[in-house]
């Protein structure tokens, strides 16, 4: 978002008024409304100024900028800034800290620590290390992690594979790009601990076509790690072997499910498979599989670095660690929020995010990306843990949280859920396909006001037939932002007696 | 029809790709990268190299919204229409952005300077409204911001 153009324009001072700078391109700390920051190292640590234009340059120069000197852009020490200091941050421990294609400063910062651990240890006891730390899967589903490794470790077969899922195609959501853009050995370290811990020799990353950026620096990281030893044959002088390659996505959401991720990696289209057989037993070309999403994998070096019972010290009941929350929409200080589970959504958007970016009262948040409830009001103080969210028939899913100020139309958002699914469908069971279309037609019927009230039951059945008769969540589940937007904001949808807004 | 030259790039990319366990994707993407989409008449040579049907090679390459079959603008504008650009003003972005290049989404300008494509999102969503033009990414773009990326970005 302009960066390069503030690290040219750095440079090109620097040299003209002679003063020495060694200028790195490190990641995002996730801070985007501070963005382009530029952070000077100092001797009493680090000082951030933001948000930077080229034409800011000169006057940060004239202001000592290079020793931390005083400045209306200055924002003090990083680590002091609120929005981060409220923060723990554990999956994110090296983004915007560390050169992200630097394996030494990867490895200055802790990097392959977790790695080293693996091989001293048996594959089941690694397994067994990730189970205790109670990691659940980050990508949707918030299954167990460990649990699912256990079935591929007990699989037998010639060939096992690690598959990455990174085609974060939930709207709202960034985290897995702000790892592969800003910290991309921890996924790779991540991936070979499970290549190890289950006899994986080979792992693919699927990455979406969306993110160019992410392609070009994850495989840069590989290719480096590969030359340093880091992957291949002999890793490390173990005598294990681990392969990773990365694969590009072409632009459709439910290869995001992980049985049409598999398809789409064997070349064919992202139809989502019937299960059983589970990914674990029979996955990619019809080995056992590991399909982990992105933060998964790349929380997995910090237990193995530290232990399970540290990841596992935060959190919250079985909502175990931190999750990354990605905050964005209509909202001040949008940014990746990584915290232990429990936090509320109110805390989230006002106190972190400083409430709507247009100064307007926030009126509903989207957590969990397309297929997750809409939230109003009255649920902004429900804990962010799986279970208490699931109580209220919300998601957490992948941690995106969307901002809404009251300007928002529900009933046009509650379309937009059918509008999605139907564009996205992979096309396998009618309540997906034609479901989908029905419910936008209905919704309009709805909002022409046309037999008003036989048109909300026919869309509340509707729903009912896509969330039983679906084959995967994209059926199954948009009806939670379509039901939740009916239940929580009935006015929008011309509900009689209700106050128009 | 393809061009002597053009059926030796496609060639060339089955001869780098074929051997990767699922080359399909693979190849499809090589073929876009170089020809800006996949022009019917690869699609047989694609099937052919990879021992599958074309049928089976032409049902991929329509499964998949990111592969193109007609010859895109020079400067190709996606706009995210996703929900956390919705709630800062995507739509009025989108209305503005069609008005002024006087297109639909996947259609190309007459003079053939620029193609729009709808997305749902871009991963930029802390920086709503975001755009990319040739995968450069902006964020917040407003409709004056957007006219004023057209100029800079790409000269008019
Ligand atoms: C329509 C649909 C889209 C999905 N998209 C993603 C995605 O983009 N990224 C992801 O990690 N998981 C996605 N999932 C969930 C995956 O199916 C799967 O649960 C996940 O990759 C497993 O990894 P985890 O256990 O580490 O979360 C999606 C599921 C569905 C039904
Ligand atoms: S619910 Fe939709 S996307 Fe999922 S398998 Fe059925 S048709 Fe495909
Ligand atoms: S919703 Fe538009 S970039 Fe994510």
């Amino acid at each position: 978002m302009g960066a390069e153009k503030v690290a040219v324009g750095i440079e090109i001072e620097a040299r003209r008024r002679n003063v020495p700078v060694e200028l790195v391109r490190n990641g995002s700390r996730g801070m985007f409304w501070l963005e382009p920051m530029v952070e000077v190292e100092t001797g009493a640590g680090r000082v951030a100024y933001g948000p930077v234009t080229p034409g800011d340059v000169p006057a940060l120069f004239d202001a000592g900028f290079t020793t931390g000197g005083g400045h209306p852009l200055s924002l003090g020490p990083t680590g002091e800034i609120a929005f981060l200091k409220k923060q723990q941050r554990l999956t994110f421990a090296r983004a915007g800290i560390t050169d992200p294609i630097s394996l030494d400063d990867y490895i200055a910062h802790d990097g392959y620590r977790g790695l080293r651990n693996a091989l001293e240890m048996a594959g089941a006891d690694i397994v067994q290390t990730v189970t205790d730390s109670g990691l659940r899967g980050r990508g949707g589903a918030a299954f167990p992690t460990g649990i699912k490794w256990k079935t591929v470790l007990n699989a037998a077969a010639n060939r096992k594979y690690v598959v990455c899922n990174a085609d974060e195609g939930d709207s709202g959501t960034y985290a897995d790009r702000m790892i592969m853009e800003g910290d991309p050995y921890v996924l790779i370290e991540g991936m070979t601990i499970a290549g190890i811990a289950v006899g994986a020799t080979r792992g693919y990353i699927y990455v979406r076509s969306e993110y160019p950026h992410s392609i070009a620096a994850l495989n840069s990281a590989i290719a480096t790690a590969y030359e340093r030893g880091y992957l291949g044959p002999g890793l490390l002088a173990s005598g294990k072997t681990f392969d990773l390659e990365v694969r590009k996505a072409a632009g459709a959401y439910v290869c995001g499910e992980e049985t049409a991720m598999l398809e789409s990696l064997e070349g064919k289209r992202g139809m989502v498979r019937f299960k059983p057989p589970l990914p674990a037993i029979k996955g990619l070309f019809g080995e056992p599989t590991i399909i982990n999403n992105v933060l998964s994998l790349a929380t997995v070096p910090i237990i193995l670095d530290k232990g399970a019972e540290f990841y596992k010290d935060f959190g919250m009941g079985r909502s175990r660690g931190t999750l990354p929350i990605q905050l964005a929409g209509n909202v001040r200080h949008g940014g990746l929020i990584e915290t232990a589970f429990g936090i509320t959504l109110r805390e989230v958007m006002y106190d972190l995010g400083g409430g709507t970016a247009s100064g307007r009262p926030i009126r509903a948040a989207q957590v969990g990306g397309p297929l997750g409830a809409y939230l109003p009001e009255s649920q902004f103080d429900t804990p962010m843990d799986y279970e208490a969210y699931a109580a209220i028939r919300a998601v957490l899913g992948h941690g995106g949280v969307v901002v809404f100020d009251d300007t928002v139309d529900m009933a046009a958002m509650a379309r937009f859920a059918m509008e999605f699914c139907a564009v996205e469908s992979c096309g396998k069971c009618t309540p997906c396909r034609i479901g989908s279309i029905r419910g936008t037609e209905v919704i309009d019927r709805i909002l022409a006001r046309t037999e008003h009230g036989r048109n909300v039951r026919l869309l509340r059945d509707l729903c009912d037939t896509m969330l039983n008769g679906s084959l995967c969540a994209l059926g199954g589940m948009t009806p939670y932002p379509v039901l939740s937007a009916l239940d929580h904001f009935p006015e929008d949808f011309g509900a009689e007696g209700a106050k128009v807004a | 029809m393809l061009t002597p030259a053009e059926e030796r790039s496609i060639a060339r990319i089955l001869e780098e790709k074929r051997a990767l366990p699922g080359a399909l994707l693979p190849v499809l993407h090589a073929v876009q990268d170089e020809f800006g989409y996949i022009p019917a008449a690869a699609i047989q040579l694609i099937a052919d190299g990879l021992n599958i049907s074309r049928a089976d090679a032409h049902g991929v390459v329509t499964f998949y919204h990111h592969f193109r079959r007609a010859r895109p603008g020079r400067h190709r504008i996606r706009l995210c229409r996703a929900e956390s650009c919705q709630s800062m003003g995507a739509a009025a972005l989108e209305k503005h952005v069609k008005n002024r290049l006087q297109i639909d989404f996947h259609a190309a300008t007459a003079d053939g300077r620029y193609s729009l494509e709808a997305v749902y999102c871009l991963g930029h969503c802390a920086c709503s409204p975001a755009i990319t033009i040739d995968d450069q990414p902006y964020g917040r773009v407003t409709p004056q911001r957007f006219d004023e990326l057209l100029a800079a970005e790409t000269g008019k």
